[in-house]
């Protein structure tokens, strides 16, 4: 196992009257080798925080975060060194890379920084192939502005690859880039993991990014995974009710598509309401009946964590329902 | 719509003065009142042959290559294209809100009256009150030291010739109207979030009852519940008041849900046009094909860990020539005629055209 993130919590501290927040409110997450796993969610739920808390930029307040079973140490020296096996990579490209910096200095800095400097050459021009960027001899002096929005981020990419790391936290990875490049930097992040085994944690608002490459999905909602599992269950056979949400407004081309249009914005982590943070917003809930409610008590009774290690939903409403049959397999016989 | 796209806030540069009192409120006459309306209306709108060159130095980098098109009234039209394809060059020109370093040559014909050579005070006259702008980015679009009912309020007081308590009257019903409680209207924009301004964008959009909305890239920045919030919005909006829309945006999925037809941009041309759902389900255009997978749907198993790109990179606008197609270098089924004949909109069956050599009928027709 790669990464582990046991009973996380972020909160920060009160800002301007406001406050605290708490970003990231109890999560337990696992990547193993190899393996992609898309973390979803809309702006504000968190899903960043936990993405920077994974590589050591942001320290929890309180759980571990545990590489290949040991815990995070915060000491400079050991985060330095962690980093070399971890490395992020932010939305925006333009703005990740240095305007002064050429392509070779922008790959070869990581490198450098660990002290890595024997075969920099080699290096360099291994990330920058691996990244798709051929022939490397003819990026090595270019600049960020030479460079279009797709090979801004292939750079990045590469410069991530020079520390030959075995995870990759990608942060939005595409979602500033046109539709007909997106493709092609989400066929480098798998072909990266089938060639050199790498792990990724991948963030989007996009579930369509999910189904193109992640084995396994974790849905996230104020601070918390409300429902996760393999890509299959998740996304074909969702089970809470805000995965069912996102899922129907992902515009599907189909001539009947009815998006289930959630109520008001995305919720605010200083003020998460009590019990089930959705239930403010979840349709089942408002239109479930006195009975309903009262056995399932969403506005006040909490949810437990789910665990890392089972696929499931945390939804009370769920335990209302019959017996689920299993239709995780149904697509691959249909 | 004063606004100049580098964004000063939309009706902040206009001088009230300005406003000639033989504009009046356009508004108020049915669509077919143009200046033109003996014998046949003409459409709402109709572009013909619009080329936008900016200057660079003593370079020249043409931005929209020949772009025509009509918008008949209560008409929804989508363009699709990525960064660069002279997409919100193009909508932004037809009001003529773009930079000041640009040349535009052809025509824009709103209601039969050219809006690239009509007077400064007949196009102020024109703005707002026939056809609006939603900006995509809210905060910069609203003035941030002003609040929302100022703002709403002004192009009403302009155009509408009314007092300020009537134009504060329809200012509460407008931000009724997009789901903003109209207590709020005292709030200034920093005080909404990024779905609430876009709302307010929208109320001012609404607000001098124009025939035309032009919305570039109305929910970009928005979260995609918000943004599905936003389109519901604006489509019921526009078609419970027959509003014709121009929305540009660079996702085609989106289009064929809020949009009639779509014309999908590349290279500062438009490449394919037709009815949206048979653009985006039987593309006649190996580039439209392409956007349209790069969206998969999920549940498809063709799809499933086979992300769909496009190889290499749209051409800098500096570097596009006429001869040949422009989108060449990148087209799988490209052959020898591509990167020498002249590209034109052709017929592509009934109410569609496509700039693809391959889709001309005398070659076989569909072989797309």
């Amino acid at each position: 196992m790669t990464l582990e993130v046991r009973d996380l919590s972020v909160v920060y501290p009160p800002r301007g009257g406001v406050g605290p927040a708490r970003a990231v409110d109890g999560v337990d997450l696992r990547i193993g080798d190899g393996e992609i796993v898309a973390l979803i969610g809309e702006s504000g739920c968190g899903k960043s925080t936990l993405a920077r808390t994974l590589v050591g930029l942001v320290k929890p307040s309180r759980g571990q975060v545990l590489y290949q079973g040991t815990p995070l140490d915060y000491s400079a020296k050991a985060l330095k060194a962690y980093r070399r096996h971890t490395q992020l990579v932010l939305q925006d490209p333009g703005g990740a890379l240095n305007p002064k910096q050429n392509v070779f200095d922008a790959v070869a800095e990581g490198p450098r920084l660990h002290g890595l400097k024997d075969d920099l050459k080699e290096t360099v021009h291994d990330a920058l192939t691996r990244a798709g960027l051929r022939p490397p001899e003819d990026f090595y002096h270019r600049y960020p502005h030479e460079l279009s929005g797709g090979q801004q981020q292939r750079v990045v990419i590469a410069g991530a690859l020079a520390l030959n790391p075995s995870l990759i936290v990608a942060d939005e990875p595409v979602a500033s880039l046109d539709a007909s490049v997106r493709g092609e930097i989400l066929k480098l992040l798998l072909r990266l993991r089938d060639d050199l085994g790498l792990s990724a944690l991948v963030v989007s608002h996009d579930l369509g990014l999910a189904w193109n490459i992640a084995d396994r999905v974790a849905v996230m909602y104020l601070g918390r995974i409300v429902e996760q599992g393999t890509v299959e269950e998740v996304l074909l056979n969702p089970r809470h009710p805000y995965t069912k949400a996102l899922l129907s407004v992902v515009p599907s081309g189909a001539e009947d598509w009815r998006p289930t249009l959630l109520s008001g914005e995305p919720p605010d982590p200083t003020a998460i309401p009590a019990g089930c943070r959705f239930h403010p917003r979840c349709g089942r809930w408002a239109g479930a009946s006195a009975a309903d409610r009262e056995r399932a008590a969403c506005d006040r009774r909490e949810l437990p964590v789910l665990a890392a290690d089972v696929s499931g939903a945390a939804c009370h409403l769920l335990d209302l329902d019959p017996p689920a049959t299993d239709v995780s397999n149904a697509w691959e016989n249909a | 719509m004063s606004a100049d796209p580098t964004g000063t806030g939309p009706m902040s540069t206009e001088p009230m003065s300005a406003q000639p009192t033989s504009a009046g409120p356009t508004s108020a006459q049915p669509p077919d009142a143009g200046p033109n309306s003996a014998g046949t209306a003409p459409p709402l709108l109709e572009v013909r042959d619009l080329h936008v060159t900016y200057r660079s130095g003593d370079r020249t980098v043409p931005a929209v290559r020949g772009v025509g098109f009509t918008l008949a009234a209560g008409d929804t039209l989508g363009v699709a294209g990525e960064s660069g394809c002279g997409k919100s060059t193009m909508a932004l020109s037809l009001m003529r809100l773009h930079g000041g370093r640009a040349e535009v040559t052809g025509e824009v014909l709103f209601k039969g009256e050219n809006l690239l050579t009509t007077g400064w005070s007949r196009l102020r006259a024109v703005r707002w009150a026939g056809a609006s702008v939603v900006f995509q980015g809210a905060m910069s679009a609203l003035n941030p030291v002003r609040t929302v009912a100022d703002q709403i309020a002004e192009p009403i007081v302009l155009h509408d010739k009314v007092s300020t308590k009537a134009a504060e009257k329809r200012v509460a019903q407008l931000l009724d109207s997009v789901g903003i409680p109209a207590q709020r209207m005292r709030a200034h924009p920093h005080e909404f979030s990024g779905g609430q301004r876009q709302r307010v964008m929208i109320a001012m959009a609404l607000a001098c009852r124009p025939d035309l909305i032009i919305a570039d890239e109305p929910t970009t920045a928005l979260d995609v519940m918000v943004q599905a919030q936003i389109l519901e919005l604006l489509g019921d909006l526009v078609k419970d008041a027959g509003i014709a829309v121009m929305m540009i945006t660079h996702d085609l999925s989106l289009l064929a849900h809020t949009c009639d037809r779509l014309a999908v941009m590349y290279a500062g041309r438009i490449v394919e046009l037709g009815p949206s759902r048979q653009v985006l389900e039987d593309p006649r255009h190996p580039y439209t094909t392409a956007l349209s997978r790069a969206f998969p749907t999920i549940g498809d198993p063709a799809s499933r860990r086979a992300p769909q790109g496009l190889a290499g990179d749209p051409p800098r606008p500096s570097d596009v020539s006429d001869d040949g197609c422009a989108f060449a270098p990148r087209c799988a089924r490209v052959h020898d005629g591509c990167r020498t004949e002249k590209m034109l909109l052709w017929p592509a069956g009934p109410d569609r055209e496509s700039a693809c050599l391959l889709a001309r009928p005398e070659r076989g027709g569909g072989a797309l």
